[in-house]
């Protein structure tokens, strides 16, 4: 989810300015009948026989998500994530194509020729830095691609994309040579270097002002199903596009499937952009992540962690796919919860929306706590209802529906 | 490496077992007996025939976190061990008691918060660890108050001679010591390692007490400043410049004589060396200095940099180095060196 909106800089994000009455109301999901029992379960959603059956070359969405948030991906230098992502799409694909920008789409056919096109969209890119100078000794400035907090930089692992990875650290002065007044104020980015421990001249052969620098962190399992990592934001999303295809095996479909990772969007979507230009899609529906429950932060800015995942209603929203995917859900107890927008979701969604002539679209968020620091936790569960919900309801779409979304 | 293997055991001040642990499996060939005492320090005893009774002393001991209460939601609210600049929490991964629990120390996202909110520290009452547990009653069936917690970092290599992990200070000064006890002296050497020294040199002042040594070397991992936006005079000590020689902190001043042999060997021998340009900080050999009736200590350290955060960089060299001045020191006093 993008800190920054695409012009003057300003903050944009769910409820900016504009006050919501609740945004996040816990909707108990209903009994159902549905007749594929393998969807009955409840928030403690277990791997789906179809995971289990998809033995090797496949990898569980677990450990997909772990393999794209170790990886990296700034915005605009999105390759390595997407060669990962590309991979593991192929398994579950009918083919797998990555355009100028270097979005990777992964379309799965339905069946007949009618056929909708449906594009889920979920961002690959993560903030990061950048170095912008090389000091004497060897000691690196850098300055932030996206919305950095400079606070979560300080006394941190880096990793330098040079010629080859280099590990550094953002170091800062121990509190024994701190005097009080220094102790109280945040370290601002400009005022931090990172180390590479290297002789001035070790570092100039590896690294060059413009490299990329991401934070070293490994994905962190937690209590639960809870999982920390960077990058959860928003390759969490992706992973439940992941889970969606996988689902889908077992469904019928008539609607062709796009499931595109986008670039940039931390920057100002510019791949979901592009690609939906390029799809031309009948329904597009975002996947990104919204602000879990945590202290400090007004409960009606957030949704619960572990609650399955949040759908948003409002203007980017087309009621009659808000009102399909609460039905799915609700008939096959998928537990969701909901965030009312007034106005710019801040997410893929928004640009997917005003694309050609107009697209219907949706926003399924996953609940994160943390938000652009390098421990952004959240839920796995909630990561594969989503991708379960994606799944019914892309095979709920027909030629009819669509023709419905343009009658108002 | 023994350095890695200390750099990343559990030792929070009050909690040092893990690295006891390590240094009685790691010595356990070289050292024919151990003392412990009421408090947790461990002692390597290695009687000698003739000549001084010598301490060296590091401390095992690092900054860490201690859970202090755990919200309904799960949450665990922490208070610090020892001295931890509240900026270094945020953001980072942490293992919490002796199960090693998994946690995250998160933080508001930026979205959320206003612009002068980024350029002011979150206090300590503002942070808490995540462990992914959804309840008080969750949480309590693998956490408990008083569980301590540390950062949860890996040692690595930056380059073949700089290395990084966390609590340098001072497991380098036990890496030190363990080196300086795999040899045999003639007369009598206490190798203590200390505990408690993060919260006010507690440790080092009972096992000086029950010891009571001739005089008294300590061993640290030290303030290494030497940074852009540092004027040279701050920067305390220099990565690569070799052991740094503390002539005067804030809680002690180092026997001058030892000081002048330690320079002497360094000079013949080619071993360089600094002196440690701060006054500020403290450490065991202030607490040594002032047992009983007043016992002389100087301090040795491997220069580190980032010491209490979560991450420290040293240099091997350095390391080296400190090892190579201490053992001939320790030659020196053997070869009648008394103060």
């Amino acid at each position: 989810m993008a800190a920054h909106g695409t012009h003057h800089g300003l903050l944009i994000f769910r409820g900016a300015s504009f006050s919501s009455p609740r945004a996040s109301v816990c909707v108990h999901a209903l009994e159902n009948t549905f007749e594929s029992r393998k969807f009955d379960r409840g928030v403690e959603y277990e791997e789906s026989r179809s995971d289990r059956q998809e033995g090797g070359g496949t990898l569980d969405t677990k450990e997909f998500l772990k393999r794209m948030v170790e990886a990296t991906g700034v915005s605009g230098y999105e390759d390595s994530v997407g060669k990962i992502i590309r991979e593991v799409m192929a398994a579950h694909a009918d083919e797998v194509t990555v355009d100028t920008l270097g979005n990777v789409i992964a379309l799965k056919r339905g069946e007949g020729q009618s056929r909708p096109k449906v594009m889920l969209a979920s961002h690959m890119d993560e903030i990061g830095l950048m170095v912008t100078k090389i000091e004497e000794k060897g000691f690196l400035r850098f300055t932030s691609i996206g919305g950095v907090d400079q606070r979560t930089l300080v006394a941190q692992e880096v990793r330098v994309h040079g010629q080859r990875d280099l590990i550094g650290i953002i170091g800062m002065k121990p509190p024994h040579l701190l005097t009080p007044e220094e102790a109280v104020v945040a370290i601002k980015m400009q005022d931090m270097v990172i180390d590479l421990g290297l002789t001035e001249a070790e570092v100039k052969a590896v690294v060059a002002v413009g490299d990329l620098v991401t934070i070293n962190r490994n994905f962190i399992p937690l209590g639960g199903d809870f999982a920390a990592a960077k990058a959860m934001d928003d390759r969490a999303a992706v992973a439940a596009m992941h889970q969606c295809l996988i689902e889908l095996k077992r469904l019928r479909h008539t609607a062709d499937v796009y499931a595109v990772a986008t670039v940039q969007e931390e920057v100002g979507a510019r791949g979901a952009l592009v690609s939906a230009y390029h799809i031309k899609p009948d329904i597009g529906i975002a996947i990104d992540v919204c602000h879990g429950e945590m202290p400090g932060v007004p409960e009606q800015d957030t949704a619960p962690l572990g609650k399955g995942p949040n759908l948003a209603l409002g203007a980017n929203i087309h009621p009659k796919v808000f009102e399909r995917l609460t039905e799915l859900a609700k008939e096959h107890s998928v537990p969701f919860t909901l965030d009312p927008v007034p106005g710019p979701t801040g997410t893929d969604a928004w640009v997917m929306q005003v694309t050609r002539a107009g697209i219907p679209t949706a926003l399924v968020s996953l609940p994160l706590r943390y938000m652009h620091t390098s421990v952004e936790t959240l839920s796995i569960s909630d990561v594969k209802l989503a991708g379960r919900l994606l799944a019914l309801f892309v095979a709920s779409v027909d030629r009819e529906f669509v023709e419905g979304l343009l009658c108002y | 490496m023994l350095l890695k293997r200390l750099s990343e055991a559990f030792g929070p001040s009050g909690c040092e077992g893990e690295v006891r642990d390590v240094l009685t499996k790691e010595l356990e060939s070289y050292v024919p007996s151990w003392q412990r005492d009421a408090l947790g320090n461990l002692i390597a005893v290695k009687l000698g025939t003739q000549g001084p009774r010598v301490m060296l002393a590091a401390h095992m001991d690092e900054c860490g976190l201690m859970v202090s209460s755990i919200d309904k939601s799960g949450l665990l609210r922490f208070r610090k061990v020892g001295g931890l600049d509240d900026r270094v929490l945020v953001s980072k991964h942490v293992i919490v008691g002796s199960k090693r629990v998994a946690g995250v120390i998160g933080a508001k996202a930026i979205h959320l918060q206003k612009p002068e909110e980024r350029n002011q520290v979150i206090p300590l009452s503002g942070l808490y660890i995540d462990i992914g547990a959804k309840s008080k009653e969750e949480a309590e069936k693998i956490v408990k108050l008083g569980d301590y917690a540390v950062f949860a970092t890996e040692f690595g290599h930056l380059s073949d001679t700089v290395v990084k992990g966390k609590s340098f200070d001072d497991r380098a000064g036990c890496a030190v010591l363990a080196e300086i006890l795999r040899e045999n002296y003639a007369f009598t050497l206490y190798g203590a390692f200390t505990v408690q020294e993060e919260i006010g040199l507690r440790g080092a002042g009972v096992a000086a007490y029950a010891l009571e040594p001739d005089f008294a070397v300590v061993l640290e991992g030290t303030t290494c400043n030497d940074l852009p936006g540092s004027e040279e005079h701050g920067y305390c000590t220099s990565l690569g410049g070799g052991p740094a020689i503390t002539v005067m902190d804030a809680s002690v001043v180092s026997d001058r004589r030892m000081i002048g042999e330690l320079e002497r060997l360094a000079r013949e021998n080619d071993i360089p060396v600094q002196f440690k340009r701060s006054i500020t900080g403290g450490s065991d050999a202030g607490r040594i200095n002032q047992t009983k009736g007043g016992i002389p200590v100087v301090v040795i350290s491997v220069p580190c940099r980032y010491i209490h955060s979560p991450v420290s960089m040293l240099s091997l060299k350095d390391f080296e180095h400190t090892v190579k001045l201490v053992k001939l020191f320790m030659r020196s006093i053997e070869g009648g060196f008394v103060l």
